[in-house]
């Protein structure tokens, strides 16, 4: 305060924070980390455009899962389902035998950490030790939120046009795999052009791996499947006896 | 609109901040966010302006500083060409983000009684 003539005047006080503003988000993503890793879980951020083939391709793993190439394979997955407004996803999902819940967002246009971890407790997932999380479809938002997932897959269909991934290049910046769906529909496709793509993605994707595949004709399932049992191998082994997350006395957050 | 999301982030935090000097209001705000970092300026600034209103932050000053892209090699750092493919122009390893994604609140200016 001014002291020299009792005016009432403030002083300016300047802080230096250098803070991101994503600090919040990202404490809860590693909170949520831990919760996976004493499961065993993984989990994976599956984003991509609306319409993009989502959940046509979960329907898809499960069916493969099920009686399909990977056909009784120890693994067994669960969904969470980012949608604005419907539960129609997770309908679809848990009709296709996945134990599956859905976040309304209303309005919000991604998942964060924190809705993730809401949810978590609201899904039973039963022996399942693979989590995917749906999020809401859109090929902006989600991107810059971490959830503390294992891997960050993007769904791209074909006819959403080659130049996608530079229009959009934060989501294909932080993703480590890209599905690249509906490619039975490329006989149908005259004017796409694969090597557009191809370079689009190599220039903005720094961990380059790409499949594609068709929820409908079955193309590509095997190697994403094996993809998932590359990330499975690649974690950390659980370790025995880990505290479950309802049986942590030390939990530091309310239910 | 993830803007209004990361605002609401920067009043908390800013929140935090006046309640710990003992602000009575904030002048300024100084935002730093990368090129890429998935934000568009124009929206959070609207944004701002939407959510601040009855804040600590209502009359502040709200600067936005823009943070260029630097791709850079995983094993030798050479720096790669933006826009190009995502390859060591040297050694041909990956390259990372070293920097053009950050969304930082860089400086907070209060009132202090």
């Amino acid at each position: 305060m001014c002291n020299d003539c009792g005016c009432g005047d403030t002083d300016k006080v300047s802080v230096e924070i250098h803070e991101s503003l994503l600090a919040g988000n990202a404490a809860q993503a590693a909170h949520n980390r831990e919760h996976f890793a004493a499961r065993g879980m993984l989990a994976l951020n599956l984003m991509g455009s609306p319409g993009s083939g989502k959940t046509a391709l979960l329907e898809a793993t499960a069916r493969a899962l099920a009686v399909g190439p990977a056909a009784g394979s120890p693994h067994h997955l669960a969904a969470l389902s980012g949608d604005l407004a419907t539960d129609h996803d997770g309908a679809r999902l848990r009709a296709a035998g996945i134990p599956a819940a859905t976040i309304t967002t209303g309005s919000a246009c991604h998942l964060d950490a924190k809705l993730v971890h809401h949810a978590l407790h609201h899904l039973d997932l039963g022996d399942a030790d693979t989590l995917v999380i749906e999020n809401v479809g859109n090929l902006v938002c989600p991107a810059i939120y971490d959830l503390g997932e294992a891997a960050a897959v993007v769904a791209l269909s074909v006819t959403e046009g080659e130049d996608k991934p530079l229009k959009y290049p934060t989501m294909f910046h932080g993703a480590d795999l890209v599905l690249l769906t509906k490619v039975d529909l490329l006989p149908h496709l005259p004017g796409f052009r694969m090597a557009v793509l191809e370079d689009a993605l190599a220039r903005t994707m720094p961990r380059l791996r790409v499949i594609r595949i068709s929820a409908v004709t079955g193309e590509g399932l095997p190697g994403w499947i094996a993809w998932l049992e590359e990330q499975r191998s690649a974690m950390p082994k659980r370790i025995a006896a880990a505290p479950g997350h309802h049986e942590h006395p030390a939990h530091p957050h309310a239910h | 609109m993830h803007e209004y999301s990361l605002v609401r982030a920067l009043l908390d935090r800013v929140d935090a901040a006046v309640r710990e000097h003992g602000a009575t209001s904030v002048a300024a705000l100084r935002v730093r966010i990368g090129e890429v970092a998935g934000v568009e300026m124009e929206l959070f600034s609207s944004a701002f302006e939407l959510a601040r209103a009855g804040t600590t932050s209502a009359a502040a000053d709200l600067e936005l500083v823009s943070a260029p892209a630097r791709w850079e090699c995983t094993s030798c750092r050479v720096e790669a060409p933006r826009g190009g493919v995502l390859r060591c122009p040297a050694c041909g390893d990956p390259v990372r983000l070293a920097a053009g994604d950050e969304i930082v609140l860089e400086r907070i200016e209060m009132e202090v009684p």
